[in-house]
């Protein structure tokens, strides 16, 4: 193999090793964590009844429920 | 899975400030912040509107993406929050944000400004649900407690309406119906005008889209 080719070789070997000494170029290195999910409670003193602390779809059907308890027009009919 | 959403109804609300005065004491907002504030447009004039303004939530969140030390994050209701710890009060969100939701407040000598606050849902920050540490940084985990943001519940003519994104909505399209104002009370000509009256045309679409 000619002495051309050698340098060619030797230059396309080391360009593709530079590539392992890229550093990381994320932003930060830290995620945040959210803290644990809603429906995870924990259970308190003030916690309201009507769920299961720690079932996802118990808190999901109540909060549906709450949310709907703004609506006065089903508990007192349709007004304006 | 609930996507949390704040709706206001412009023609309840009675610029009370119920909402503004629930948030301060069930969070313990600080002196010069308020999370939540009601603004009122044509003020005096017969016929003014009001509406209660906090953070939106949004789901695609302007704060989020210009924030420099990525201290926000969403949870899986859908909520934006951010972290205090990481946060290092720079006010790029405050001015990202379109609704003036960020605040500062102003402590020290030379009033520093500190670290941002913005409303949270009443599902509090990053710490371990219902902790101390959480309710000294944040307020008032009322989310994991199976309770709605207080604003929201406490609002005396149900203008403000907080909770999953499809029942606030549901509501709020129930009363329009009950109005009888039908279906123009939705979409661009109840936002920007008609027309006819003057109003921005819609914008065209770019070429080449379907």
């Amino acid at each position: 193999m000619s002495r051309s080719c050698w340098a060619v070789t030797l230059c396309a070997v080391a360009g593709m090793l530079g590539a392992c000494g890229e550093r990381p170029q994320e932003l930060t290195g830290r995620k945040i964590q959210g803290s644990a999910a809603s429906w995870q409670g924990p259970a308190t003193s003030f916690t309201v009844s009507g769920w299961k602390v720690g079932d996802e779809s118990s808190w999901d059907a109540h909060m549906r429920v709450r949310a709907q308890a703004q609506n006065e027009q089903v508990r007192v009919g349709a007004s304006r | 899975m609930a996507r949390m959403k704040f709706i206001c109804d412009a023609e309840r609300c009675i610029e009370c400030n119920g909402c503004v005065t629930a948030c301060k004491a069930e969070n313990h907002v600080p002196w010069g912040v308020n999370r939540r504030r009601v603004v009122t447009l044509n003020d005096g004039v017969p016929g003014e509107k009001s509406i209660s303004v906090a953070c939106m939530h949004c789901s695609d969140a302007p704060c989020m993406a210009v924030c420099p030390v990525d201290c926000f994050y969403r949870t899986d209701d859908g909520v934006v929050l951010h972290d205090k710890d990481v946060c290092i009060g720079c006010g790029y969100c405050s001015y990202a944000c379109p609704f003036g939701a960020p605040q500062f407040p102003s402590n020290g000598t030379f009033g520093l400004r500190g670290k941002m606050d913005k409303c949270t849902f009443c599902a509090g920050g990053p710490e371990d649900n219902g902790s101390q540490a959480e309710f000294e940084k944040y307020g008032r985990n009322r989310l994991s407690e199976g309770k709605l943001p207080l604003c929201a519940e406490v609002c005396s003519t149900k203008a403000l309406l907080g909770g999953d994104g499809d029942v606030v909505a549901d509501i709020f399209r129930s009363r329009v119906v009950v109005r009888n104002s039908g279906s123009e009370v939705w979409g661009w000509g109840t936002a920007y005008g008609k027309p006819a009256s003057g109003a921005t045309p819609k914008p065209a679409k770019p070429e080449g889209t379907k």
